[in-house]
């Protein structure tokens, strides 16, 4: 019977997209969204705490930073699922991917940081501006245009690496289309279509990117 | 004595033994001069003799590793407290700070801004003025540097000159009793040298801000100055008012330096 089937079956292509697409929207896209978010507004604060904040409270960040970078993803997932156990997974795997991520940021922003010419700083102290300005009129806005890139391609990165929710039971896109194809013994149509939508979503994303570089960007 | 306030008032910058080192590295040593209110002072000197960091330690860019700088008679960084020298709280440094200001050789705009933004950031943030109020004394000052259409242009459409002059109306939005001019024409082309320095020529002659200028244009140090020193090797060798120090300088050091930087025959003429 298996055997005789086809190898595509345009129908359960089909009959596939409405799961699919409901993983899509409801958690993949969800988690990738907020979760950058989080990744972006966090790895702002690391960087800075790193860099402004007195010891031991920078040693602290550095040292946490470091840990959850160099520790995989697929474990933080399951770590936070078991040690929170009050929490519901799909918030666990948001928060979870906005820290692991947000680690990534943080250097980021380090290196956007840094690239603010010694200068900048200068005319800072000459014109007598206070901290919280010269961050946030000169500072941050400089290093920002550094990082639009690196924040999207991070994006894109997590976008990539939600099917890994599947460890903490959260249905996103390919566990939906893997379920789909369980419940009707083909797994190519479904699988396939998670990978179609996960192209057509990071194309535009990645044309996002360079479109708000441009914008970004100005000569010097 | 050629300068314009009363010695015997308090001097807007004084140096006292000051120190600068760079780990083994010794700037500045044992320092002193004084500039009174009102006063312009060029450094002169080869590179590496110092004059820029003067102006970078008055500006608090750099801290002395040794001696006192007083402002108007305050402390700027540090004090005698017991016989022993102490840094003030940075809240005390950025009050001293405030009075003074300066241009730097880079311009230093921030890119992300807008000329007017550029110019009314402190006004506004610092100083407390309203932004209707800052906004029309930063037109005013592009005007007097000949800017009045750049207002809303940003830094990196303008020309090197046309950036210095922003700068120079950036700084004196400050409304700086001390004006700081660190080889405001070094980075420029030849040809836009002359509108810089005639704008700095132009402020010298209707505001009586104190100026510490740093430059190689000795024409304009002659122009400008109430007293021109001569450093070399972290010390001053020589403190005259322009005309002496360009047509009799009194040390053999000046006059091979003057010599190097104007051209055989140039000592003496004018």
């Amino acid at each position: 019977m298996q055997d005789q089937r086809d190898l595509w079956d345009w129908e359960m292509f089909f009959r596939a997209l409405p799961p699919v697409l409901e993983g899509f929207l409801t958690v993949t896209l969800l988690v990738t969204v907020l979760g950058t978010a989080i990744a972006a507004v966090l790895g702002l604060v690391w960087a800075m705490l790193i860099r402004l904040a007195p010891q031991p409270v920078s040693g602290i960040v550095k040292w946490f930073v470091a840990f959850i970078r160099m520790t995989p993803i697929v474990v933080q997932l399951l770590f936070a699922y078991y040690a929170f156990l009050m929490v519901d997974a799909m918030t666990i795997g948001i928060v979870v991917f906005g820290i692991h991520y947000s680690t990534y940021m943080s250097e980021v922003y380090r290196a956007g940081i840094d690239a603010v010419p010694k200068g900048q700083w200068e005319a800072t102290t000459a014109l007598s501006m206070s901290t919280r300005r010269t961050w946030a009129a000169v500072v941050i806005p400089q290093a920002l245009r550094a990082t639009v890139p690196a924040l999207g391609n991070y994006a894109i990165s997590m976008f990539k690496d939600t099917p890994f929710l599947l460890v903490i039971g959260v249905v996103e896109m390919v566990n939906a289309a893997q379920i789909f194809g369980g419940n009707n013994f083909r797994y190519v149509e479904a699988i396939t279509l998670a990978g179609i939508i996960f192209l057509l979503a990071s194309y535009p994303t990645s044309v996002l990117i360079r479109r708000m570089e441009k914008r970004l960007a100005y000569a010097n | 004595m050629p300068t314009p306030t009363d010695p015997a008032a308090t001097p807007i910058i004084e140096f006292r033994d000051v120190e600068k080192r760079f780990g083994d590295n010794v700037v500045l040593k044992n320092l002193d001069f004084h500039v009174n209110r009102g006063e312009r002072v060029t450094l002169i000197g080869p590179s590496g003799s110092g004059k820029t960091t003067i102006l970078r330690l008055v500006m608090t860019l750099e801290e002395a590793t040794d001696g006192l700088i007083l402002i108007d008679g305050d402390p700027l960084t540090h004090r005698i407290v017991d016989g022993r020298r102490v840094r003030l709280s940075n809240r005390e440094i950025k009050r001293t700070r405030t009075r003074i200001g300066m241009v730097f050789q880079q311009f230093n705009l921030f890119p992300n801004m807008t000329v007017i933004q550029n110019i009314t950031e402190s006004p506004i943030h610092v100083l407390g003025q309203s932004k209707a109020e800052a906004t029309r004394r930063a037109r005013d000052l592009l005007h007097q540097v000949g800017l009045d259409d750049k207002a809303d242009a940003h830094p990196s459409s303008l020309s090197g000159g046309q950036q210095q002059r922003v700068a120079i109306a950036r700084a004196l939005a400050m409304d700086p009793e001390i004006l700081l001019l660190d080889e405001v024409t070094s980075a420029l082309d030849p040809e836009i040298v002359g509108e810089v320095l005639g704008i700095l020529r132009r402020i010298a002659e209707t505001t009586d801000i104190t100026m510490l200028i740093v430059t190689h244009e000795m024409q304009f140090a002659r122009d400008v100055s109430d007293r021109v020193l001569m450093f070399d090797g972290g010390s001053i060798v020589e403190d005259a008012d322009p005309d002496t120090m360009f047509t009799a300088p009194a040390h053999e050091r000046t006059r091979k330096f003057l010599k190097a930087v104007l051209g055989e025959g140039q000592i003496g003429t004018r």
